[in-house]
C-alpha cells in the first residue's frame, strides 16, 4: 500500500482522494438521521441557505443538501451497476469469442459490432420513452448496460487473440490445464488491469447517459439523480428566478465528479504504463 | 484479389449491422404494452368531444394500416423493411397528421446539418492543430495550457457544458439568445441573420466539447510519431521544426483522424440531440424530442432508422478509405 502510494502519480492520488470524498458524501453521510428529501413541503419553499437547510430549499419545499446527497448516491449506484454489467459481460463475451474462434467467434462479433455501431442514445430514448419514466433504478441500469458491453467485448477479444498465441498459454494447454482453469489463472491477470480502467470509464459514461436521459425527461420520475435534480430545477425555472443555490450544487458536483473520475482513469493508466516500464 | 475479399466482407458486415439494428428498432416498441393507435384515438376523442362507436372502429382500422400495425407480425416486419429501409417511407406522422414522416424530417434536417457539420469540421481542424502542437512540442507552456483546458472540459457531460454556457452567456451576460427563435417566415436577409445569431451559442458548446476530444487523440498520435526514428533523422538533417511538424509528424498522424472525422460526421444526427433540446434549436433532435412527448412512433422509428444507416455507412466509408490514404495498411 505504502509502495503504491509512493509510486502513484499526482492525477491518480487526486482522483483517489476525490472519489473517496464522493463515496463518503454519497454513502456514509446518508447514514446520519435526516429528512426524506423527496417529500414536498417538508420546509418552507425557496429558502436561502440557513443553519438548518445548509443549501436552502427548492420551490417544492425540499431540503437541497439532502436531495443532493441522495442524488449523488443514486447516480454513483447507476454508474457502478452499469459498469459491473458492461465489464463482466464484455470480458466474458470477448474471451469466449477470442478462444472459441470459428463460427461462434464470427457470430458473436457481428452481434458485438452491431451494438458498437447502433446509435445508443436514440434506442435508449425509444426504450425509456416506452417505459414512460416509470422504470426503477435496476431497470434503468439494465437498459444502459445493454450498450455498455460491446466495446469491452471487442477489446478483450483482441487481447485474447494475441494472448492465445503466446508460449505460456500453449504450455498451459499442453500441461493439461482445462480451458476454464487456463482462462482464470493465465488470461485474467492480463485482462484485469485493462478491465479496471474500462470499469471506471463505464461508470463515467453511464452517469453521463443517465443525465442525458434526464434532460429529455426520460429518467425515472421519482428517482433523485444528479441529472434529474438539474432537470427538475430547470423545469421550475430556477435559472430565470436566479435560484443558484438550487441548480448550482448539482451542476458543480457533477463537474467535479467527472473531472475527478477522468483524472483517476488517466492517472491509473499512466501508473500501469510506468509499472510495465520498470 | 485480397482487396476484393476485404471489401466484400466489409459490405456484408455493413448490411448485417443495419439489418440487425433496424430489426431491433422494429421489435422494441412492439414488446412494450402501450399501443400508439389507442393513444391517438383517445387523444382525438378528447379533442372532438364525443365520437360514435362505428366511427371509432373505422378510424381504428384506418390508423392500424397507416401505422403498419395491420396483419401478422411477420407481415408488419416485411412491410417495414420494404417501405422504410428501402423506400424511406415511414408512414404519416402522428403529431402532424397526415404529413409523411420523411417530409417532416426533410424540413428539419438542413438545420441540424448546418449546425453540426459546421461545428464538427471547425472542431476537427482546431483540435488537430492544437493537438499537433501539444504532442510535437510537449514542453511549450502554451501547448500545456491548451491541453489542460481540453482535458478539463472533455470529461464533463455535454449537457452540463451546454447548460453552463446557456446560463452564463445567454442569461447572466445576455450576449446571445437563451433559446433559439429563428425567423423562418421572414425574408432571406432577416432569416439568415437570425439563423446565425441563434446558432452561435449552440455551436460554441459543440466546439468546446468536440475540440477537446480531437486535441486529446491528436496529441497522443503526434507524440508517438514525434518519437520515431525518421523524425530524429529529419532533425539531424537540420530541417526546421516547422517543416518537421507539418510534413513529417502531421502527415503521419492525421490519417486515423481522417477516418475518425468520417465517423463523427455519421454521428451528427445523434450528437445534435441534446444541443437542440437545450437551446430549442429547430433540428432533427428537437423533432425526436417532440415525437417522444407525443408518442409519435412512426416519427421515432423513421429518425432512428435513418440515424443507424448514417452511422453504419460512415463507418463503412471510413474502413474502406483507410487503406487508400495510408499505404502502410493493406486489406486484411
Amino acid at each position: 500500500m505504502k509502495v503504491f502510494w509512493k509510486n502513484a502519480n499526482l492525477r491518480l492520488k487526486f482522483g483517489l482522494i476525490m472519489m473517496g470524498l464522493f463515496i463518503v458524501l454519497g454513502f456514509i453521510v446518508p447514514l446520519f438521521p435526516h429528512v426524506n428529501p423527496i417529500i414536498y413541503n417538508t420546509f418552507a419553499k425557496n429558502l436561502k441557505p440557513t443553519a438548518v437547510n445548509w443549501l436552502g430549499t427548492t420551490a417544492l419545499g425540499q431540503d437541497i443538501f439532502w436531495l443532493l446527497v441522495e442524488s449523488l448516491r443514486n447516480s454513483i449506484m447507476i454508474g457502478l451497476i452499469v459498469a459491473v454489467i458492461g465489464t463482466t459481460v464484455g470480458v466474458f463475451v470477448g474471451l469466449l469469442s477470442g478462444f472459441l474462434g470459428g463460427f461462434a467467434d464470427r457470430a458473436l462479433m457481428v452481434l458485438t459490432d452491431t451494438f458498437v455501431v447502433i446509435p445508443s442514445l436514440p434506442i435508449l430514448i425509444l426504450m425509456t420513452s416506452l417505459m414512460k419514466g416509470q422504470a426503477s433504478i435496476i431497470v434503468l441500469a439494465l437498459t444502459l448496460g445493454l450498450f455498455a458491453w460491446a466495446w469491452p467485448a471487442r477489446q478483450v477479444r483482441a487481447m485474447a487473440l494475441s494472448l492465445k498465441e503466446r508460449d505460456f498459454i500453449q504450455t498451459a494447454w499442453f500441461s493439461g490445464e482445462g480451458a476454464i482453469q487456463t482462462v482464470f489463472t493465465e488470461i485474467l491477470p492480463f485482462v484485469w488491469t485493462w478491465a479496471l480502467s474500462n470499469f471506471m470509464n463505464a461508470v463515467l459514461v453511464a452517469i453521463a447517459s443517465e443525465s442525458s436521459l434526464a434532460v429529455l425527461g426520460l429518467s425515472p420520475a421519482n428517482l433523485p439523480t444528479l441529472g434529474n435534480m438539474i432537470q427538475w430545477s430547470r423545469e421550475r425555472n430556477a435559472i430565470l428566478l436566479r435560484q443558484w443555490n438550487w441548480i448550482g450544487p448539482p451542476v458543480v458536483l457533477t463537474i467535479i465528479l467527472f473531472i475527478s473520475l477522468f483524472l483517476l482513469i488517466t492517472g491509473y493508466n499512466e501508473y500501469q504504463t510506468m509499472k510495465r516500464g520498470r | 484479389m485480397k482487396a476484393w475479399k476485404y471489401i466484400g466482407l466489409r459490405l456484408l458486415t455493413w448490411a448485417l449491422v443495419i439489418w440487425i439494428g433496424v430489426t431491433f428498432v422494429f421489435f422494441i416498441p412492439r414488446a412494450f404494452p402501450s399501443d400508439p393507435v389507442e393513444t391517438m384515438i383517445s387523444r382525438m376523442a378528447s379533442m372532438s368531444g364525443s365520437m360514435e362507436a362505428t366511427q371509432v372502429e373505422a378510424l381504428r382500422r384506418q390508423l392500424r394500416v397507416q401505422f403498419g400495425l395491420e396483419g401478422s407480425l411477420w407481415e408488419q416486419y416485411t412491410t417495414y423493411l420494404r417501405d422504410g429501409l428501402f423506400g424511406f417511407n415511414f408512414g404519416p406522422s402522428l403529431m402532424n397528421y397526415p404529413t409523411p414522416v420523411g417530409e417532416i424530417i426533410g424540413r428539419f434536417l438542413p438545420y441540424t446539418l448546418f449546425l453540426s457539420v459546421t461545428a464538427v469540421i471547425i472542431a476537427w481542424t482546431l483540435g488537430n492543430i492544437i493537438g499537433l502542437l501539444a504532442g510535437f512540442r510537449k514542453n511549450k507552456r502554451s501547448s500545456k495550457i491548451l491541453e489542460g483546458i481540453a482535458i478539463t472540459i472533455y470529461p464533463i457531460p455535454y449537457f452540463i457544458v451546454a447548460l453552463v454556457l446557456q446560463i452564463v452567456f445567454g442569461f447572466i451576460l445576455g450576449w446571445f439568445p437563451m433559446t433559439a427563435n429563428i425567423l423562418t417566415t421572414a425574408d432571406r436577409g432577416a432569416f439568415i441573420a437570425s439563423l446565425l445569431r441563434n446558432s452561435i451559442l449552440p455551436a460554441i458548446s459543440l466546439l468546446l466539447v468536440g475540440t477537446g476530444w480531437w486535441i486529446i487523440s491528436m496529441k497522443s498520435l503526434a507524440s508517438s510519431v514525434a518519437e520515431e526514428d525518421f523524425v530524429q533523422y529529419a532533425r539531424y538533417r537540420g530541417l526546421s521544426e516547422r517543416r518537421i511538424g507539418a510534413s513529417y509528424v502531421l502527415r503521419n498522424s492525421i490519417l486515423s483522424q481522417v477516418t475518425a472525422l468520417a465517423l463523427s460526421l455519421g454521428g451528427v444526427f445523434n450528437g445534435s440531440l441534446i444541443t437542440e433540446i437545450i437551446f430549442n434549436y429547430p433540428g432533427v433532435g428537437k423533432l425526436v424530442q417532440q415525437a417522444i412527448l407525443s408518442s409519435d412512433y412512426n416519427m421515432i422509428l423513421g429518425t432512428i432508422t435513418i440515424s443507424i444507416i448514417a452511422i453504419s455507412t460512415a463507418t463503412l466509408i471510413a474502413d474502406l478509405i483507410y487503406p487508400f490514404i495510408d499505404p502502410r495498411i493493406r486489406y486484411s
